[in-house]
């Protein structure tokens, strides 16, 4: 495995755009041929050696391709966004879109991240130290297949929209999720080891959710059948199970009805 | 002798009411008397010849005074910003034909900027909605027409939208419905008692924000299901009740206002909405319609779907692809993140509207203004470029609320030497296009992206 250091030096006044900064991108490039890859601020091209110093060339593929950002990444979005394989390391936090699309491989964020991070995602792992924004392995806009493999690894709290549409995969929040999680799910879990606001499930027609704290607000749609034994992420535990979203059109398989599932620990 | 203009539109609220008559003084230049148009829209038209009017454009000098300049001047500035800027915004779009809204895309797609329309601080929660799942709808003729029952949900007509309730809703007598009033249900769902309440037969008090449990449990007893004995404040017994008038009616519609498209959880409010909607078809025939608030703001949908395949929140900066995901291409999220270097704010007032923070980060770069009027933005402006009134001064097709295109006419001439957005927004194309071919010539073309596609391999 190769690594390619990538440090911020000179900050860019506006918002970048990094897509090319994945192993797909960097594998079999020298440095100097990284350095002039393409980035975006707004409608102006430039390349990405404007903005960030690069040290060390790329693997022959991007499975043996290794990224490492330093400096404050905040401002930058896109960073591994459909990478296949090989890995990305943020030391600190980074914006909008981090792995968003991504098809494997794996990203270590640090810090934090923004919004719309792991869209789209159809494997791979993203695991993020810190917080995330909004919309965490949701479906972009009008898409109706979500997130539909891998894993998301977040310690912290996430904003809302988390998995929206669904249909495969793992997301683990360690802390509290904002409304709405799982919305028209259709498949895959999501774990939130915190609290949920609200409106966990809705509309959702398949698939399970899983909650250690409390849900401040329950819908209505989701109804308590029972109390089962699960292992979870490692650990086994006992959880309330409920079936929903009963207001959502529900497909039938083998002549049973197959309903949403909500545990909430005991 | 004054005269009589028949059949016009009013440029106020998305009802258009296409039916008043104004009253022109000789000489074409004072408007005397509007008939059939509501407080509101009376209103629009006296203001046009009311008062003083602007009638220049105007450029903010170092003192911070407004100085007058020629339309010649104000297209050179306005074009050099767009061309000079990295990420420009141009936000608005609330008041104007869209033969303006055509125009002004040409010069956003040439400046490579974010061209967004005031939907993105309004019903741009319900394109997401109808983006995520469909949009069972209806004209507003086939409401009058044939509807025994109305919801409106989180609108208040009686104030925003006064001649919505008896052209199309609760009192005319249609088609199918020769009784009007008397035949009709009519059901408000709001958190405030509201004038629109006052009108109601059914009245449901929601709690604030929590209008998608409400839904939920609707859509759980259409389905047969239990729910539990209350739900957003509603008891159990109303919930079953309501949800046996909808599934009793002839036709129904919902109509729908910002008590949805601006509580939390936004366009999933509007989406669990349609998701009723649908369900409700099972049993007869439900639709459902957005209470767009201004009389065009239906028309950039319209114009821009029908250019670059989205509505709004249109980030152009790659050109030759457009790429939309309002939460990061929309105005207020651009503003609040610092994201944009120029603003360009086009027959609204962002100066009112948007959050302090989002006008004090925008207040850092330069700020365009182009407005019949002054209003809070045209008074922090660097430039303001008055136009005409669409409706009163300007001809041009504008889209109702339920996406059908009108021909507006005008019935006075605007103030001498002011053009209209169309003709500005064509000036400032020629202008970029001018400033293109200039650099080109110097040998020092701007960077044109190419696309956003990642580099293939060597
Ligand atoms: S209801 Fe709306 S369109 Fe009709 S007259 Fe009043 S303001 Fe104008």
């Amino acid at each position: 495995m190769k690594t390619v250091t990538l440090t911020l030096t000179n900050p860019s006044e506006l918002f970048l755009e990094g897509q090319n900064i994945t192993p797909d991108n960097f594998a079999g490039k020298k440095a100097a041929e990284i350095a002039a890859l393409d980035v975006w601020e707004g409608k102006q091209k430039s390349p990405l050696g404007k903005y960030f110093s690069v040290e060390g060339d790329g693997g022959a593929t991007a499975a043996e391709t290794k990224i490492v950002l330093r400096g404050d990444c905040t401002r930058t979005k896109r960073i591994g966004q459909q990478m296949t394989a090989g890995e990305i390391v943020i030391e600190g936090s980074a914006d909008m879109y981090i792995g968003g699309w991504m098809k494997g491989g794996k990203i270590h964020v640090k810090g934090n991240v923004d919004s719309f991070c792991g869209i789209g995602m159809e494997g791979g792992e993203l695991l993020v130290d810190g917080n995330a924004g909004s919309h965490l392995g949701s479906s972009p806009r009008g898409e109706w297949r979500g997130m539909q493999g891998g894993m998301i690894r977040v310690a912290g709290s996430v904003g809302n929209d988390t998995a929206t549409f669904i249909n495969g995969g793992t997301i683990v929040i360690g802390g509290d999720a904002d409304i709405h999680v799982s919305t028209h799910g259709e498949g895959g879990t999501v774990v939130v080891k915190g609290n949920a606001k609200g409106r966990v499930g809705g509309q959702m027609v398949k698939g399970d959710i899983y909650v250690y704290g409390t849900i401040e607000n329950p819908l209505p749609g989701f109804q308590m059948v029972g109390e089962v034994e699960q292992e979870v992420d490692g650990e086994k535990a006992r959880f309330v199970h409920h079936i929903g979203d009963l207001g959502e059109r529900h497909p039938v398989s083998r002549g049973k009805t197959v309903y949403a599932n909500l545990y909430t620990r005991i | 002798m004054p005269k009589k203009v028949e059949n016009v539109g009013c440029p106020y609220c998305g009802v258009c009411c296409d039916d008043l008559v104004v009253t022109v003084s000789d000489d074409g230049k004072k408007i005397l008397e509007v008939e059939n148009a509501c407080a509101i829209g009376n209103q629009i038209f006296h203001h046009a010849t009311g008062g003083e009017r602007i009638r220049l454009p105007r450029l903010r000098q170092p003192d911070g005074s407004y100085k007058e300049i020629s339309y010649d001047e104000a297209v050179d500035y306005a074009a050099k910003v767009l061309h000079n800027a990295k990420k420009p915004l141009i936000y608005g779009f609330g008041s104007t034909n869209c033969e303006g809204m055509a125009a002004a895309a040409k010069v956003a797609e040439k400046a490579g900027a974010v061209l967004d329309n005031c939907a993105s601080i309004c019903h741009g929660s319900s394109f997401l909605a109808i983006f995520d799942n469909g949009y069972p709808s209806c004209t507003l003729g086939e409401t009058k027409n044939r509807a025994d029952v109305i919801v409106y949900w989180g609108a208040n007509p009686a104030h925003a939208h006064p001649r919505h309730m008896s052209r199309y809703s609760i009192f005319p007598r249609g088609f199918f419905t020769g009784k009007g009033h008397k035949s009709r249900k009519i059901i408000v769902i709001d958190p405030r008692h509201t004038d629109t309440a006052q009108v109601a037969d059914i009245y449901l008090q929601v709690k604030q924000g929590h209008d998608y449990e409400l839904f939920d449990a609707f859509r759980a007893v259409v389905r047969g299901h239990e729910i539990p004995d209350v739900v957003a404040g509603i008891k159990r017994e109303q919930i079953l009740e309501v949800a046996n008038i909808l599934k009793k009616a002839r036709f129904g519609t919902i109509f729908y206002g910002m008590g949805l498209c601006h509580s939390d959880g936004r366009n999933h409010n509007v989406d669990i909405a349609i998701s009723l909607t649908r369900d409700l078809n099972d049993f007869t025939k439900w639709t459902i319609m957005a209470m767009r608030g201004h009389y065009n703001i239906t028309g950039p949908g319209a114009v821009w779907s029908w250019q670059y395949g989205y509505p709004y929140c249109l980030d152009l900066t790659k050109r030759d692809i457009a790429h939309m995901n309002p939460g990061e291409t929309s105005s207020v999220d651009l503003a609040m993140r610092d994201e944009v270097d120029a603003f360009f704010n086009v027959g609204t007032d962002a100066g009112a509207h948007f959050p302090i923070d989002a006008v004090k980060h925008l207040k850092k770069h330069p700020w365009i203004t182009v407005d019949p009027n002054i209003c809070m933005a045209s008074e922090i402006s660097d430039l303001h470029i008055p136009v005409g009134i669409v409706g009163v001064e300007v001809p041009g097709i504008v889209y109702r609320m339920d996406n059908v295109p009108i021909q507006y006419r005008k019935v006075i001439d605007p103030p001498e030497g002011v053009i209209s957005d169309e003709e500005l927004f064509e000036r400032i194309h020629k202008r970029l296009c001018e400033l293109e071919a200039e650099e080109a010539a110097k040998g020092q073309v701007k960077a044109a992206p190419e696309g956003v596609r990642a580099e293939s391999e060597p």
